[in-house]
């Protein structure tokens, strides 16, 4: 056994980092919830055409392997903030989809028992700290989850994901320099789509690349290709050691691109179709990541469409329990306001 | 045996509170701009950093925003920080964090967090620190749901209610009238604590009702002094608490006395005499009522720095006799 799994290591030696560092079990569980996230994404877009899902949502579809990239190395108990384009961390994290849904569906069994919906939608449990609504207002809470992370010495490392438009907010700046002063076990990872809703990087971030902001902060500034899963494990690996070590953050960007408008309002003027098209056809993330583990011997055609097709059931039967779920009582509208004490 | 009391300064017992409550528990911990080496712009953390440290007593950048959200981040994840702004002023910076964030953030998750932190705001007038350092914002934070907020008026209640701040699960904001830092007044030693949403009767009396906030409380007591002489009996009301209100301590009172004044230093429109006021109105003291309800609040300006102005921006001593003495005598 152990040379087989030497010989197999061997084979390995000149792949891409994943490839080296994770089983193939593992690596085919990154797909399965790559098209988890994508198909959650989907099937919430379809329930909310069909008016089930009321609100607004920012969907994440063609970002799947920035999230679970960054994701790849954390352990349950390390923690992360997330954003409104938030659905995929979640899943990367370890949410149910189950739960999501219901919690869009704004039922009692939602992680937010339906009082937070696709923007606040959190996982506590596993280490979700929350979505959030106000662009970069995740930022300075990270920090400070890091924080409590070095005074408690619990040893967590902290992810505070956000996009590009946020690294203009004050909120981004104050929470980077603070973090590096104190050293804190906290990764910033800047999922640059392009646009911060309609206005490109281009037109509203004075330097060319959101990662060399790290400079500023005396950190390291990491771009990586966001829609290779494995360029984006490597960079959060190598933050996460950085982190555990007490050397302090890292700013991480992920070039990436939405699939989608940036909300249910977006008339998608500001993009041309040529420019979403390739990104559609050329860089989807989750095509790249299945060639790549076709290529290398991970996984079959076969071994695909079993993939699929449980994602597709996951996803069915989570539809049906939010449906089935019971909704809030409006006499409880005004729970959770403050704690309850004895 | 009960606990010695001694004359303190209401900086004095703040510091002593923030003492008690880092010796008691070790989550607790102090974040703020200079209030390590320094000690606080108002000498309100003193010396602490050389007892607890200065990983406990922590200097941050000035970076209200950001410091808020560590404060908010760190509360959410296990500690208690006790977060001072320099001024309360400086909330405005920091307004994002406090009112998106720490606020709603239970309500949010649907009940699966709670954000334990404690924030003061060095508040008010009367230090010729002019517009951008002397205002009272306390009812813009009051007018939102999921925080709680304190204006204690004593050295006894400043040390009592930041120790039930602290033991609070929810986000407390502390407003703390920089004149009163120096008001002495009798503070037991050890652990009390004075509790949240509960107003207290400093005085009481038969004819006129004040509702006072924070330093207007002892105004009102020296105005009610002064009053007792030509024979008009004052009950006052220290709120001691604007969210969530201690709405049956007044409409009690008011059954009682059937007069009501507000006398707050905050801008006068929209403001916590519009709440009291409103609240009295809709409630059954609104028949016992001999006379329209009379708001003594600041003008409607900022904070003007020449002395002479700024004293007559919010009301003073002689302007609470003056309308008490009207509103008793029915003079319109």
């Amino acid at each position: 056994m152990a040379a087989a799994s030497k010989a197999a290591a061997d084979s390995r030696a000149n792949l891409p980092f994943v490839y080296r560092q994770y089983s193939a079990e593992q690596l085919k569980q990154v797909l399965y919830k790559m098209y988890l996230i994508r198909r959650f994404e989907e099937g919430a877009e379809e329930s909310y055409t069909r008016g089930l899902i009321h609100g607004t949502m920012h969907l994440s579809i063609g970002q799947e392997a920035s999230a679970m990239g960054i994701c790849m190395p954390l352990g349950e108990d390390d923690q992360i903030t997330s954003t409104h384009r938030g659905h995929g961390h979640c899943i990367a994290k370890g949410a149910e989809v189950k739960r999501m849904f219901a919690e869009f569906f704004g039922k009692t069994t939602g992680y937010c028992k339906g009082r937070g919906g696709s923007m606040h939608i959190a996982d506590v449990g596993k280490g979700n700290l929350g979505a959030n609504g106000i662009v970069g207002g995740g930022i300075p809470i990270a920090v400070g989850a890091a924080l409590s992370s070095k005074m408690m010495k619990t040893g967590k490392v902290v992810v505070s994901f956000f996009g590009d438009g946020a690294n203009n907010e004050g909120a981004f700046h104050e929470a980077l320099n603070m973090a590096a002063v104190w050293k804190l076990p906290v990764i910033f990872v800047c999922e640059n789509n392009g646009y911060g809703m309609s206005t490109s990087t281009a037109r509203s971030t004075a330097v060319k690349n959101i990662a060399d902001r790290a400079a500023a902060y005396s950190m390291p500034g990491v771009i990586v290709n966001g829609n290779i899963f494995s360029e984006v494990a490597e960079a959060s690996h190598k933050a996460v050691e950085r982190a555990r070590a007490g050397e302090g953050p890292t700013l991480i960007e992920s070039k990436t691109y939405r699939h989608r408008g940036h909300s249910k309002s977006d008339r998608n003027r500001y993009r041309t179709k040529e420019e979403i098209e390739d990104w559609m056809s050329n860089r989807d993330p989750i095509t790249l990541f299945e060639n790549e583990l076709r290529e290398f011997g991970f996984i079959d055609d076969k071994g695909i469409e079993a993939i699929r097709d449980a994602v597709a059931q996951e996803i069915a039967d989570g539809i049906e329990f939010a449906k089935a779920s019971p909704s809030p009582d409006i006499s409880e509208a005004g729970n959770y306001v403050y704690t309850e004490q004895a | 045996m009960d606990a010695m009391v001694r004359e303190l300064s209401y900086a004095q017992a703040i510091q002593e509170a923030m003492a008690i409550a880092m010796d008691m528990d070790e989550r607790v911990f102090l974040m703020g701009e200079d209030i390590g080496v320094y000690g606080g712009a108002f000498q309100v953390t003193g010396d602490l950093v050389e007892r607890f440290g200065a990983d406990r007593v922590m200097d941050t950048p000035i970076s209200e925003l950001g410091g808020a959200g560590v404060a908010v981040g760190a509360a959410l994840t296990g500690m208690r920080p006790i977060f001072e702004f320099q001024f309360s002023d400086f909330a405005t910076l920091a307004m994002e964090q406090i009112v998106n964030q720490a606020a709603k953030m239970r309500f949010m998750l649907g009940g699966e967090v709670s954000v334990p932190v404690v924030m003061r705001f060095p508040a008010g007038s009367g230090t010729g620190a002019a517009a951008q350092h002397s205002q009272s914002l306390e009812a813009w934070l009051g007018h939102v749901p999921g925080l709680k907020v304190i204006q204690p008026a004593t050295p006894y209640d400043a040390k009592g209610m930041l120790l039930a701040a602290v033991a609070d699960p929810d986000p407390v904001m502390i407003f703390e009238h920089k004149l009163l830092y120096k008001m002495k007044g009798p503070v037991p030693e050890g652990y009390y604590t004075v509790p949240i949403g509960k107003a207290d009767i400093r005085r009481e009396g038969r004819d006129l009702t004040i509702v006072a906030t924070s330093i207007m409380v002892q105004k009102a007591l020296d105005a009610a002094a002064a009053l007792e002489a030509e024979g008009i009996d004052v009950e006052i009301v220290d709120l001691r608490t604007i969210r969530p209100m201690d709405k049956q301590t007044v409409i009690d009172s008011v059954k009682k006395t059937s007069r009501l004044m507000c006398v707050y230093e905050a801008v006068k429109t929209l403001g916590i005499g519009a709440e009291v006021s409103a609240m009295i109105a809709e409630s059954e003291a609104f028949d016992y009522l001999d006379a329209p309800i009379v708001r003594l609040g600041g003008a409607e300006t900022p904070i003007p720095y020449n002395p002479e102005l700024e004293k007559a921006t919010v009301p003073q001593v002689p302007d609470i006799i003056t309308a008490a003495r009207d509103l008793v005598k029915g003079v319109r």
